[in-house]
Order: C-alpha cells, then structure tokens, then sequence
C-alpha cells in the first residue's frame, strides 16, 4: 500500500460483542489496514459499521477479540497494562461529541492540563499549566478562556480543547473519531483546518473517521470504505474519487446531495434498503441483500479483499471476480 | 405592496416576525423582523447555522414556542389570508397537524415510544375528523403507510421495531395524515445517514408531488436545498439576510458575504483544493446583538458603515440582499 514502513497496522483484527443468548454482534470483522507515518487514514462507512469501534480497539480502549495490532512494528495487542500506560503517550484519540468528552467540572486549562499530570510530563504544576497555555495557542484558543468552563464555551471551542488535551502529550498519532461531525459547516472548516496545520507541524499521524466522503476527501491521503464490520473498498483519495469500484461507495457518493442545481436535474440513484444486522452474519458478501449487481456468488461466499490496480482493494465479485 | 395582487397563490406570507425568549437573566432576540412568503405547491428552503433563528421561527408559525419564556413580539403570519398570531386555542387546535403540519429533527423522540405506529397516525386522523369510523381510520393508515413506502401490515408495531430511517418515515406520514397545505420540515434528514437521507428526500419529493403539499424546507445542508428547494432564504442571526429562488442563490452573481461564505465552507466533492475558506470567528450573541449588520464582525468586506447603520434590502427581480456593498443603505 505504501512505500515506507507503517506507523500503524492491522491483521486480521476482529472485535465480536457477546449478546445474551450467546449471540455475537460482528462490530469488526477481519480489518487489515495500514497506515504510514505522516500520512492521514480516511475511514468511511455509516452508522453501525463498526467504524469507531475500529478506532477504539487500535488503541485498546476495546479488547480486540483476535488479530494483532501493530504500532512501530510491535504488537500492541498483546501490551500489558504498564505497557498500554506508557504507550497511550504516543496514541491519543479525539472524540466526536465536544459536550460530552470533556469534564464538565474542570475549567478549561484543567482539561487540558489532566493527561500531563497523569504521565507526570513535568515536575511542577508551574510548568505543566505553562506547557497547557502554550497548547492552547497552537489550538487557537485565546488565553482569556483558560480559566472558563466547557458550559460557558460554544462547540467550535469545545472542539479545540478536545484537540489540545489530544495534543498534551506529543502524540505521534490520533484517531481523530468524527470531530467535526457535531459542528456546523462554517466551524466545521476552521476545525478542519486546524487538524490539517497541526498535522503538518508536528508530523502527526491521523486516523480520520468520518461518514462524510466529502470530508475526508479534504483531509486524507488514503480512504477505507467499511460495511458492516468489514473493508469493502480502499484507494488513494484521488483513485477512490475518480475510480470507484465497489458498488455500495458508489451508492455513498449519489447519495450526498451536491450544493449546486446540477444535482437537481439529475435523478440520484438511490440504494434500497437499510442496512442489515451485525448479529451473527451469515458468509457471502454483507452488502449483498442491497446490490444491484448481486449474484448467487455472491450469497454463499465472501469476496477476498482483492488488489485491483495497484493500491486499490476492492471486497466484490463483480468487481474483481475472487 | 406586490403580493397583494397574487393573493391567491400565496398560501403563507410571513412579516416582519419578531421573537424573543425572556428569563430573568437575560433576553434573547431570536428572530428580529422575519419576513416571506410561500407559495402554494412550491417550498422554502430556510438555510442557517445553528442559533440562526430557524426552528424559532417554524414553532412561531406553529405558535409552539416555549409558553415561560418565548413570546412574539410583533409581526403576522397570514395562512391563507388569515393571521395566525391572532388566532386563539381553539382556532390553533383546527389547524395544527390539519392544515400545517410539522416533521420535527430527531425522529427517535418526536414518536411516542408506548403507542403503535398505527395508533399515532390514526391519532392525528381522528382528532381532526370527528364522525369518522374505524374501519376507515384504519384504512386511512394503511394507504399513508404505503404512501411513505411501508408495509401496512407494521401499523401494530411499535417505534422501538423501526430503524432510524423507518421512524422517520412515520413521523412524516403522521404529518401528511390530514393531508395539510402547509407542511414544516424541520431537519427532517440530519440524524439519518447519507443513504437513508437520499430515500426520505425522495419520499418527501414525490409525496409534494402527489399533494400538492407546499412545504417549509429548514436545513443547513445547501445540497439539500439544491435538490428540493424551489425558493431559498438564508438566516443569520435572528435575521433574512438573502432571499430568492433557488437559481439566484446557487448562481454566481452577487451574494451577500456570509451566503458566500457558507458555499466555501462546504467540502467539495469535485474540487482538489487541500484547505477550506471558513468563515472566520463566530455568530454573534444574541442577549447582545452588533449595532449595524449582523454579520459585519465576521466580514472580510465589512466597511465603516457596517458597524454603524442596518443594511437595508436590495430588491433585484425576485433577489433580495441586506448588504451594504450592494447599496443596501436604502438612504
């Protein structure tokens, strides 16, 4: 996929949730992916497919169920708590909702101060509060919040603290999990922004989860489409865009309605359907039940993500015949 | 004035519309002088960001605001000639869910959890049509759902056995129930998915079709307004700051700063560019309103006169602008 070696990779990674009745929700199911050490992982997929459970279960804030997670070559998955602890500085995650991940009852510099006086980056609370201002410029926050609390702030702002305390502890790479999601356009660009200087900075590496394709088109180097637990599609953003193969991305990309009247005239082409349960899957290809180009291939086994063209896999039988 | 002489065609003709929600604190101007009209069988789309005004002036039609703290301050609202902010209870009770009818945001919670999805419907129906019978009623229901795209054979099922988008579906068809002239659709697609979104837009397109149905669009999304919109009114701050049809907005000509703002913070699709143009800094607060145009503090193109005198609007055709750069002095 990449020339260079990844900061971060997967094989085989599975994370099954047990239900009652011995039933096993599939939320991530067999994910191989890659990551290379600057670089920006777009991952792509609609609610309920198993997109930040992925994310969580890379940084282990899940217990995968198997498969191995690889991070600077060493295989994270099998860490032991001391290990997780030191590790967490080189990991850090920003969550979705800027009004629930933050602490209601810290002010603002707390917030961002807490990691830090965690991993006890610095001797003395002097230092560590200077260290947490000096973040909340990089952020764009004026100092003037400092002492505020995340109620008195809008979600913009919340967004930039969640940032900063992610950035606190000079992380080499964030699972950025819908960030922007919960924001509106006009902040959702300055926040966009913000992560993408902030990348180029410091050298970061992202994994962006998103459900808007035209978000991580923005933002990411590559982009893995996921469907129920499982990669059915992974390119180069250009090669994604302009050569979509799967079936179900190219439903994803008719269905986002374009800010122009083009749109208008254009009948979409609208995938039927919702999407199926997680709960004990039956084998063949997961997106089967929806597709307009369903074969009896297709019901019975599941397509291997297959090289396509160099760099891009696809999961389809119609697509690559395997 | 103009619309007076197409009264016939105008079925809601909202003025100068002012609301503000009081506490003991503080006041709030929510909306500051709303005015449009919709015309029958065509639909509004209200575009703006969050704390714009939109859903206050919706609930302000519906007469829903808050009764402790939301009042309205001024204006009128005329359906179909008659003004809704005179109206009393028992007048509101006729129209509400009869003739204008409101799909609200969040379909998880505008549905009544311990009520089959049948009863909700039948609910409306009944409610509005006295000496009707049951059986009736009950097929009423069934053709709705059918007309929503679901099987009437899930009328005695109950919300929590829908998905997202199925729930949706219902809260529309309860809305469509009494086959109203006016329906009100606030967000109705923000908490689906992108799929399921293209499917209930759909739904919503062909159902006004079919009806007749004009409709009040409020959304954020300029690509749904591209697709459904006949007419668009951007919001900003408590206040319509562009209006037009919708070929005025999407085209390149003169647009107020924050419409043209709003198109460049959206991700493109089709272009490469890496960075987006935000719009610098944030809506203004409304306890505490700027003096001169609202949008003046964010504005790259804000001159003296921004910060001291209101825009006045600028008519062009069907166009209209609040923008001083367009001469919106009005002197």
């Amino acid at each position: 996929m990449s020339e260079n070696t990844p900061l971060l990779e997967t094989a085989a990674l599975r994370k099954l949730f047990k239900l009652r009745g011995g039933a096993n929700l599939h939320a991530v199911d067999g994910v191989n992916i890659r990551i290379a050490k600057g670089e920006t992982l777009g991952v792509v997929g609609e609610s309920g497919c198993g997109k930040s459970t992925l994310g969580r279960v890379i940084l282990r804030l899940i217990e995968p169920t198997s498969g191995q997670v690889f991070f600077n070559g060493r295989d994270i998955a099998k860490f032991k708590k001391r290990d997780m602890y030191e590790l967490r500085r080189e990991m850090q995650i920003i969550f979705q909702d800027p009004y629930s991940s933050i602490d209601p009852r810290k002010s603002v510099v707390e917030i961002i101060a807490e990691y830090m006086f965690i991993h006890k980056l610095f001797g003395n609370k002097l230092e560590t509060f200077n260290r947490a201002a000096e973040l909340m410029d990089m952020v764009g926050l004026a100092r003037r919040y400092a002492n505020m609390y995340p109620h008195e702030l809008d979600g913009g702002r919340r967004q930039r603290i969640g940032i900063a305390r992610a950035l606190s502890l000079n992380p080499k790479f964030i699972v950025c999990d819908e960030p922007v999601s919960a924001l509106d356009v006009s902040i959702q660009a300055q926040i966009l922004n913000l992560l993408m200087d902030i990348q180029e900075e410091l050298g970061l590496t992202y994994m962006f989860i998103t459900h808007d394709l035209s978000v991580v088109k923005h933002i990411s180097n590559n982009i893995v489409v996921m469907y129920l637990g499982q990669c059915v599609e992974f390119a180069a953003y250009g090669e994604l865009f302009d050569n979509t193969l799967h079936p179900y991305t190219q439903a994803l990309l008719a269905a986002i309605p374009e800010p122009n009247l083009e749109s208008r005239l254009k009948e979409p082409k609208i995938i039927r359907g919702e999407v199926t349960s997680p709960i004990n899957v039956k084998p063949g290809c997961r997106f089967a039940a929806r597709c307009d180009y369903c074969m009896d291939v297709c019901r019975t086994r599941d397509p291997e993500f297959a090289e396509v063209s160099p760099g891009h896999f696809v999961a389809c039988f119609k697509v690559s015949g395997k | 004035m103009p619309y007076r002489e197409n009264l016939g065609d105008v079925l809601l003709n909202v003025e100068d519309l002012r609301v503000i929600y009081k506490t003991d604190l503080e006041t709030v101007a929510a909306v500051n002088g709303v005015s449009f009209t919709i015309k029958r069988g065509k639909t509004l789309g209200l575009v703006g960001e969050t704390g714009a005004g939109k859903t206050t002036t919706a609930l302000s039609i519906m007469r829903l605001l808050p009764s402790t703290t939301g009042r309205i301050l001024g204006g009128k609202a005329e359906f179909n000639g008659r003004d809704i902010m005179k109206f009393d209870d028992l007048m509101l009770r006729a129209i509400r869910g009869n003739s204008i009818a409101m799909v609200f945001q969040d379909p998880m919670t505008s549905l009544n959890p311990v009520m089959t999805v049948g009863d909700q419907i039948a609910e409306t129906i009944e409610t509005h049509n006295e000496k009707i019978s049951k059986n009736e009623v009950k097929k009423r229901v069934g053709d709705i759902l059918t007309l929503v795209g679901i099987m009437p054979q899930r009328m005695s099922e109950y919300p929590h056995q829908f998905s997202g988008g199925m729930k949706q579906r219902v809260v529309i068809a309860i809305a469509l129930a009494c086959e109203p002239e006016l329906l009100i659709a606030d967000e109705p697609t923000t908490a689906l998915d992108v799929t399921i979104q293209a499917q209930v837009l759909n739904v919503i397109k062909e159902l006004r079709e079919r009806l007749g149905t004009s409709m009040l669009m409020i959304t954020h999304d300029l690509g749904i307004v591209a697709r459904i919109c006949d007419d668009v009114a951007v919001m900003y701050a408590g206040e319509i700051i562009e209006s037009g049809p919708v070929e005025d907005i999407f085209s390149p000509k003169a647009h107020h700063p924050y419409t043209a703002g709003l198109f460049d913070s959206v991700p493109d699709l089709r272009s490469d560019a890496k960075r987006l143009k935000p719009i610098p800094g944030l809506m203004p607060d409304p306890t505490n309103l700027p003096p001169g145009c609202v949008f003046a503090p964010r504005c790259s193109r804000a001159m003296d006169i921004c910060a001291r005198e209101h825009p006045k609007k600028t008519v062009s055709g069907a166009h209209s602008l609040a923008c001083h750069l367009f001469g919106g002095t009005g002197a």
